[in-house]
């Protein structure tokens, strides 16, 4: 039966049909629906969350030595993490097949940068498949898992925001069960110490020979031949915008497999048609290389290279038509930017944290970067994640150093902090610089959609585990002024402020309070007393101040007519902040 | 052959667009015509413009359409029908929410809802404006006013032939079935009243 799937849905599907064994991620979108869909098959496969993307690869590396079918899925700047392993182990290559899937995010829809991760195949000489439409997303999982024991190859899969978020049929179908290949010692392959490594090098290019020679052969490079005059060579989500805009008048060289490229069959495809197009989505890839190899083709000269593509900017660039397009005024539309949710206990803590004077904020990564936008505005940077404590550290040793009156705060997630934050700040401590470190425990992976993550007491499969202890940690990392707060409780917060300001050494302010959206779990229904009711503004009371307005809760409204804030009782969930700021107590508990 | 017809739903995160176009696209897929459906989620939280595109016939290829090539523009509020306006065809068809939810500029008191949505939508396309949430209060839950909405989007591309019903039946909680299949039909005649239907 044909099912409508998500490329990442189809990849769960894919790997639990092609027999592997084990899978780990990190979340990062547009990624993170992999593991949860591979979750479920809870008796076939190990699905595990790891607390970052090198730890996720490695893992699974470890799992493919062993002898077992592994799979690791991340966001694309997640390899730039995982990017060590990854080059080592396309030395070592494999036992058990290995699928590393990575997704790309052209039009940065999520993400802090737009890297075109397919040049990382080409340096780590590792081979590559591009999906182009969830039926080749399954059944590449297949495909590679075979190339990958075949070649002795790690199998970079590579994916984008359109295939993995975009449904289209699929034909689901049963599981090849296989068992776990033998495992045996191995130095010369496994033990990657220089004199070992210099021989993998050697093994490592006449395998791209062999896999070059697949590449021209293997049916995951087809050619649909039609009107002669135009063809195309195409990849991934581009092939589609391609076929929509030239259909049967032009012919395709479809790349299923792009590194090594098939060079013989694209020589073959250029010599009888009389102009060929590269389509292909963010950096010239494809066409660099096709024109390395003395092959004249057309592509980044017209189709861009930022951004993501779609049908109506490839027919743009390469059939140069006039298009009518309906005219009109769009400055009258007003922005939708994201906020943090009504009742959001990161909002408590950027409030209060606001106020404070002459102070750099580092920021770091999840739904607590946007306490940097209107009208909390409490950031001064954000990099990549796990970057809040070393950017800091950094920033206040000269600010130091160099007399320079500056606080700096580094503001850092929980499950950012398990990523890459406890390293960081383990160099504010060796290195020692006077920062106040806040880590915001919301008791989840909240920006990706609500994951487990090492604090939680739960795995990705639904088990209870061990709970990692943050002021355990950070003191065992040799902080000694550490503090856990309510950041709803603006009082009790602005205390830990005023202390943690005061000192001289190292701080760590833990904010912990869950996540809004977060579906409790037993171990939170202990924990927290979570609000309940709404809260309404005293019209007769209300000032008009706006520093309710100016927490940025969604559910408050400043109706300028009446020069007063109103509640909308359907978003507030009576988290109290408002009625904390409110310098005239007219905000109070209206509903249960 | 059927020609491929593309759908572009509109609104703000939490306003229901998702299960929608989950209906939308289980009844194309029943009628037998092939799909494509991409949506943007990613951030976690509430409240940002959001879009989901739904593509059908005999064969699709792209996933995703650019300016000036949708059919149908079914906005779930009214900003966003501006927002997204330019997607549509020069001929083709909106089906608008008379539902305003303002942005964090608006709600700060930093910018005005815009006035006069309508008349510009009005004026530049063929446009059905909706009271989608009046007719949900009226059934006695204001959450189905996007099921209305689709009610009214189906009748507006001519695919009142599939088993709607059927699919709200596969789709939706048993306790939450009839009043989505009266949310679904009174959508297809909210488009169909005031002599409308003739326009779009
Ligand atoms: C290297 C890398 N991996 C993954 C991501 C995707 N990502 C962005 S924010 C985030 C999680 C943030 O969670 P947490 O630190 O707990 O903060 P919250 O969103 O809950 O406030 C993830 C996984 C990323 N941006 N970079
Ligand atoms: S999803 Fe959770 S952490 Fe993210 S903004 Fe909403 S309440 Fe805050
Ligand atoms: S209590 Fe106030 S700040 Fe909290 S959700 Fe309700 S309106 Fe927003």
């Amino acid at each position: 039966m044909k099912k409508l799937l998500t490329g990442n849905e189809a990849v769960a599907v894919g790997a639990y049909e092609a027999g592997i064994h084990y899978a780990a991620a990190y979340p990062g979108t547009p990624s993170t629906e992999i593991l949860e869909n591979i979750a479920p098959y809870k008796e076939e496969i190990i699905a595990e969350w790891a607390p970052n993307e090198k730890v996720a690869l490695e893992s699974a590396l470890g799992a493919s030595i062993a002898g077992a079918r592994s799979l690791a899925a991340m966001k694309h700047v997640g390899l730039n993490v995982a990017a060590d392993p990854f080059f080592t182990a396309g030395y070592t290559g494999v036992n058990g097949g290995f699928v590393l899937v990575v997704a790309d995010d052209p039009g940065l829809h999520s993400s802090q940068n737009e890297q075109d991760n397919r040049y990382y195949a080409r340096s780590a000489k590792v081979a590559m498949v591009e999906p182009s439409n969830s039926q080749e997303a399954k059944d590449m999982v297949k495909a590679a898992i075979k190339i990958s024991e075949e070649f002795d190859t790690l199998v970079l899969f590579r994916m984008t925001t359109r295939i993995c978020h975009s449904k289209s049929l699929v034909e689901v179908g049963e599981r090849e069960e296989v068992s776990m290949k033998k495992y045996e010692k191995n130095l010369q392959k496994y033990y990657v110490a220089p004199a070992v490594a210099k021989q993998l090098h050697v093994n490592l290019e006449e395998r791209l020979k062999k896999l070059e020679e697949f590449s021209n052969n293997t049916d995951l490079n087809y050619i649909e031949w039609n009107d002669k005059k135009i063809g195309i060579v195409s990849s991934g989500v581009a092939y589609q915008y391609a076929k929509e805009v030239f259909g049967k008048n032009a012919s395709y060289l479809k790349l299923g497999f792009t590194y090594p490229l098939p060079m013989e069959k694209i020589k073959k495809f250029a010599e009888e048609v009389d102009t060929l197009y590269v389509v292909e989505e963010l950096e010239p890839y494809l066409e660099d290389q096709i024109k390395a190899a003395g092959i004249d083709c057309i592509g980044k000269d017209k189709i861009p290279n930022i951004w993501e593509l779609n049908s109506e900017i490839v027919a743009t660039a390469l059939l140069e038509e006039e298009k009518s397009i309906i005219d009109y005024d769009k400055s009258k539309v007003v922005n939708r930017p994201p906020t943090l949710c009504a009742g959001c206990p990161h909002r408590g803590f950027f409030y209060g944290l606001s106020k404070r004077k002459d102070v750099m904020i580092t920021g770091d990564i999840g739904c607590y970067t946007l306490g940097g936008a209107d009208p909390l505005g409490a950031m001064d940077t954000t990099i990549c994640m796990g970057a809040s404590i070393s950017v800091g550290h950094g920033a206040k040793k000269v600010f130091d150093k160099y007399n320079k009156d500056m606080r700096v705060v580094s503001v850092i997630g929980d499950s950012t902090f398990f990523h890459t934050g406890i390293n960081s700040l383990l160099d504010v401590v060796y290195n020692n610089s006077n920062t106040i470190t806040c880590i915001l425990d919301n008791r989840v992976t909240g920006m990706t959609g609500h994951q487990e993550n090492p604090g939680t007491g739960y795995t990705l499969q639904g088990d209870v585990t061990k709970m990692a202890n943050i002021p355990d940690i950070v003191k065992a990392l040799g902080i000694e002024h550490v503090k856990t707060v309510n950041p709803l409780k603006l009082e009790d917060l602005n205390k830990a402020f005023d202390w943690a300001f005061e000192l001289d050494e190292p701080s760590v302010i833990i904010t912990r309070y869950p996540c809004a959206l977060k579906k409790l779990s037993e171990f939170d229904k202990k924990e927290f007393e979570v609000p309940s009711g709404t809260f309404g503004v005293d019209e007769d009371k209300c000032i008009g101040c706006k520093m309710c307005v100016n927490t940025g809760c969604p559910a408050i409204q400043f109706v300028k007519e009446d020069k007063k804030a109103k509640i909308d009782p359907v978003q507030c969930v009576g988290c109290e902040l408002c009625e904390q700021v409110c310098p005239v107590n007219a905000i109070s508990k209206v509903g249960e | 052959m059927a020609e491929t017809k593309s759908i572009l739903l509109v609104g703000v995160g939490g306003q229901g667009t998702i299960l929608a176009s989950k209906i939308l696209s289980t009844g194309l897929v029943e009628a037998g015509y092939d799909v494509k459906m991409s949506e943007i989620h990613g951030m976690a939280q509430r409240g940002g413009s959001v879009s989901t595109q739904v593509r059908y016939g005999d064969e699709v290829h792209s996933p995703v359409i650019g300016v000036g090539e949708a059919d149908i523009l079914v906005s779930f509020e009214t900003m966003e029908a501006l927002r997204w306006l330019d997607y549509l065809k020069p001929e083709g068809k909106a089906v608008v929410n008379d539902y305003q939810i303002g942005s964090a500029p608006i709600l700060m008191g930093k910018a005005d809802y815009p006035e006069g949505i309508n008349e510009i939508i009005e004026e530049k396309v063929n446009a059905n404006i909706i009271d989608a949430a009046k007719i949900a209060v009226e059934l006695g839950n204001p959450k189905v006013m996007n099921i209305v909405l689709v009610g009214a989007l189906v009748k507006a591309m001519n695919l009142t032939d599939i088993d709607w019903e059927d699919v709200i039946r596969n789709t939706v909680k048993k306790k939450f079935v009839d009043i989505n299949i009266e949310a679904l039909n009174k959508g297809m005649s909210a488009i169909s009243l005031g002599g409308e239907t003739s326009a779009i």
